[in-house]
């Protein structure tokens, strides 16, 4: 391949799914000596560990650790522009910066994520935003909501989600189980009354994984609030009446410190860019080999996408795998492959030194066993184990995933091998089966 | 599953009473779900609403939730909530005949 043929790969959005893919590219591309230009497109330069916002409200982690520069993740023969994006024009095969600069491509990833639309929901970013309601889904919230719970001395904590999808579906319920454990060490748990108000029918999405949740909701005192959702912030409240949070049913729930996971959306550049995105700037992508629906040169990654698994940094890992994969395939000129599954694998923090984990996909929920087989750290059940899990994997998300390096026995498929089926997991104890491959 | 009568023909519903065949509803059916869910009259809002549902569904294979239905059907949340209180994007979808929106991963 001479250089003037060499093709060209724009990566919008330098998080985790744009940064492993650009550096998983680059060294497919460096090993079989084929020239490719590869340049990541970010509108700021600071790369968020986001697992580790949740941690920041509790004093447990602050933004030296968790913020890094995305150029420097990025291999150095990748170009690195730094500028926000205007539109897209696929009929031109192009991409259109801030500044009016086109940036023509053979072949486009979006891996912009997922946005905090806080102007969606009345009064959120009203009187009280930052005082007495926050979120801790952005470093200046979580690290205003610590300042917070600092000075909070008892009274009503109330954490709420306004609609789904959201990143992280489980953030939400680790937060209340932190906030047990918080204030516990504190001393003043029995000053604090915590409330889970979710638009869900239970605790979570998922049915067993949804129960196993509400128990420990309920073991923790945590009061719970289901189909709850939200129509109106109220963050400051006349002399006698309550802050609180109104329903669209009429229904309100008080609090004297809220924290509020706000809706997401899709990143505004696609909104302008026509035929992309859907009504919430999510893009329409193919679940199974995450070609976007707009254009066949265009690849989608991580929570950009409208396909139905959760917004989690692990999906993004697994997804990584199958579309560089495809990419490869795509500009060989061969068919692409369909395997990517939906897999999730996610640790649940729930205080005190412990935490669950979860591994599902499209198709399976969150089940009882142990991960990744019939021996290994314990699925759906609080373990010591879990939380050093947890822990260590913000090393393994700098060093090893972001550099799109694989890991022995933790692959893109789902592991069905260790999983307790509820049909199943009676008999299991007493004489295991065969476990489906 | 379950076999119930809705204006004089029997369709089947799954155990959360979602239309399994969508092709089975009627807009006479829809008069009688509304009415069994406590809605005595569907009114031209009402049907922009479910009109609404139908066509996101046969064209993206899910009903939307109800902020999509808030942004695109012309119908504010408010309004949703008024005209279908027990959950504008559950209710709206069962008397609509199609399956329950897939919102929530």
């Amino acid at each position: 391949m001479s250089h003037s043929t060499a093709k060209r790969i724009v990566i919008l959005g330098g998080g985790t799914g744009g940064t492993l893919v650009a550096n998983r590219l680059h060294r497919h591309y460096r090993k079989h000596h084929q020239p490719v230009s590869i340049t990541v497109v970010d509108q700021n330069n600071d790369h968020v560990y986001q697992p580790g916002l949740l941690f920041v409200p509790f004093g447990l982690a602050d933004e030296h650790e968790i913020v890094r520069p995305r150029e420097a993740q990025l291999h150095k023969d990748i170009t690195f522009i730094l500028s926000a994006i205007e539109h897209v024009e696929m009929a031109n095969d192009t991409v259109v910066l801030w500044d009016g600069v086109e940036l023509p491509y053979d072949l486009l990833v979006i891996a912009t994520g997922s946005h905090l639309a806080l102007d969606e929901t009345e009064g959120l970013t009203g009187p009280g935003w930052n005082e007495s309601v926050f979120t801790f889904y952005d470093m200046a919230g979580a690290t205003g909501l610590h300042r917070a719970l600092e000075a909070f001395e008892g009274g009503r904590l109330l954490v709420n989600v306004v609609d789904m999808p959201i990143k992280c579906p489980v953030a939400p319920l680790e937060f209340c189980f932190l906030a047990d454990w918080y204030f516990t060490d504190r001393g003043i748990r029995d000053k604090v009354e915590i409330t889970y108000a979710t638009p869900l029918d239970g605790a979570f999405t998922k049915p067993v994984a949804s129960a196993t949740l509400a128990s420990l909701l309920e073991e923790k005192g945590v009061h719970l609030v289901t189909e709850f959702n939200t129509g109106e912030v109220v963050g400051e409240a006349a002399d006698g009446d309550d802050k609180k949070l109104v329903g669209y049913d009429g229904r309100e729930v008080p609090f004297d410190l809220a924290v509020v996971i706000p809706m997401h959306s899709g990143a505004d550049y696609v909104g302008r860019s026509e035929g992309l995105g859907d009504d919430l700037n999510f893009v329409p992508t193919n679940k199974a080999t995450l070609q976007s629906n707009a254009k066949p040169n265009i690849f989608v990654i991580g929570d950009a996408t409208n396909v139905p698994a959760s917004k989690a940094g692990s999906v993004t890992h697994f997804e990584g795998e199958v579309l560089v994969e495809n990419i490869i395939r795509f500009l060989d000129g061969q068919e692409l492959t369909n395997h990517f599954d939906g897999h999730a694998n996610c640790f649940i923090e729930t205080g005190f030194g412990k935490a669950l984990l979860i591994d599902f996909n499209y198709n399976t929920e969150p089940l009882p066993g142990h991960f990744p087989a019939r021996v290994g750290m314990p699925l759906l059940k609080e373990s010591r184990m879990n939380h050093l899990g947890k822990l260590m994997f913000q090393w393994f998300y700098w060093h090893a995933l972001l550099q799109g390096r694989d890991v022995p026995g933790i692959g893109a498929d789902m592991p069905e091998h260790g999983k307790e089926h509820p049909d199943t997991a009676p008999q299991s104890r007493t004489a295991p089966q065969e476990a489906t491959v | 599953m379950s076999t119930t009568t809705f204006a004089g023909v029997p369709v089947e519903l799954n155990e959360e009473g979602f239309f399994v065949d969508p092709n089975q509803w009627t807009r006479e059916m829809a008069v009688d779900m509304a009415k069994a869910d406590g809605i005595d009259e569907l009114t031209p809002q009402h049907w922009i609403v479910l009109d609404f549902m139908r066509k996101e569904y046969f064209e993206k294979g899910t009903g939307p939730t109800v902020r999509v239905l808030g942004k695109t059907s012309g119908v504010t949340v408010k309004d949703l909530y008024l005209l279908f209180p027990k959950g504008p994007a559950k209710m709206a979808a069962r008397i609509a005949g199609i399956p329950k929106p897939k919102g929530c991963i």
